[in-house]
């Protein structure tokens, strides 16, 4: 597969992206700047963590209105496979490619740790490699806390559209296991055609065993599969 | 032409901010306090347009970028 991975002023995750499509997963990969426009060779797009334009306004508010995104939006439109990872899974929220919002954890700090995340759906392609239905992989952000209204969240659930919650090492989804606060435990989301994803945690950081997890290849895996 | 917009959180989402902000004005002594929401405040000043023109102007502003209604109200009041 041919993977683009995004650059906006502030990204700073996308070098560990690329080592991991080009090297763990063995893809043809290449990095986008925000202001390149033309995303035909591509087979997937990845918008990698960071803090894009500093996080000013809301996070991704304004990365969400890059020439680059227009672009994103059309690609998910065709049914191109698209990835947000943290500060990527915010810009999907606020360009409407996936509903609901990352606000402030509910602790008010940034949190950087490990944490589990149970495989809700395995059916999808972003899981359908997950061998493991738990994956411990780190995470690392001040807004990463999932907000969207009740009706929608009954519509994720029902269409099994949350694809990660976080949990304890035994797979168990409690609140002492929800690291900032998020609604109902979600890590992670697709949309409702299936081609669209955000999750919060980082798992290209958790690629390799030497990385103490690589659990996260399990998701890449599942997606050039 | 001054807009002056004011952003809060939605009634029902959680503001750690406001929360830790009240928190600390509990440990200074400050007593009464029922809650505090924490919000933004942002500056427009225009040039050169009526006050009809600015109006429209930040009601835009505010819907395509300023806010975000999943979890933000904003209200503003224009100035000369």
């Amino acid at each position: 597969m041919r993977f683009g991975i995004v650059v906006f002023p502030g990204s700073n995750c996308e070098h560990d992206c690329y080592y991991v499509l080009k090297y763990v997963v063995q893809q043809q990969v290449r990095f986008i700047w925000h202001k390149e426009r033309d995303l035909r060779e591509f087979d997937a797009i990845v918008l990698p963590g960071g803090f894009s334009y500093g996080d000013y306004l809301r996070t991704g508010a304004i990365a969400r209105f890059s020439p680059v995104m227009e672009e994103v939006v059309k690609f998910a439109q065709r049914g191109g496979l698209v990835i947000g990872i943290c500060n990527g899974f915010q810009i999907l929220c606020e360009a409407g490619l996936l509903p609901g919002a990352l606000v402030r954890n509910a602790g008010v700090r940034f949190v950087a740790k490990s944490v589990y995340l149970k495989v809700e759906n395995s059916a999808t392609p972003f899981t359908r490699h997950c061998t493991s239905q738990v994956l411990k992989m780190p995470l690392a952000h001040g807004d990463g806390n999932y907000y969207v209204d009740k009706a929608t969240l009954r519509q994720l659930q029902e269409q099994r559209r949350i694809l990660w919650r976080y949990c304890t090492a035994d797979g168990e989804i409690t609140a002492a296991a929800n690291p900032n606060g998020a609604l109902d435990n979600i890590a992670g989301i697709m949309n409702e055609t299936g081609n669209v994803m955000g999750l919060m945690p980082h798992p290209e950081r958790a690629c390799e065993t030497l990385l103490h997890s690589a659990d996260g290849v399990q998701i890449f895996q599942s997606i050039v599969a | 032409m001054k807009a002056k917009i004011h952003i809060t959180l939605k009634n029902g989402i959680l503001d750690p901010q406001g929360q830790t902000i009240q928190h600390g004005l509990e440990m200074l002594g400050f007593t009464g306090i029922r809650t505090v929401r924490a919000g933004k405040l942002i500056e427009i000043v225009f040039d050169g347009i009526s006050r009809e023109q600015a109006q429209q102007a930040t009601e835009n502003a505010c819907k395509k970028l300023l806010a975000n209604p999943v979890i933000e109200n904003y209200e503003f009041v224009i100035t000369e």
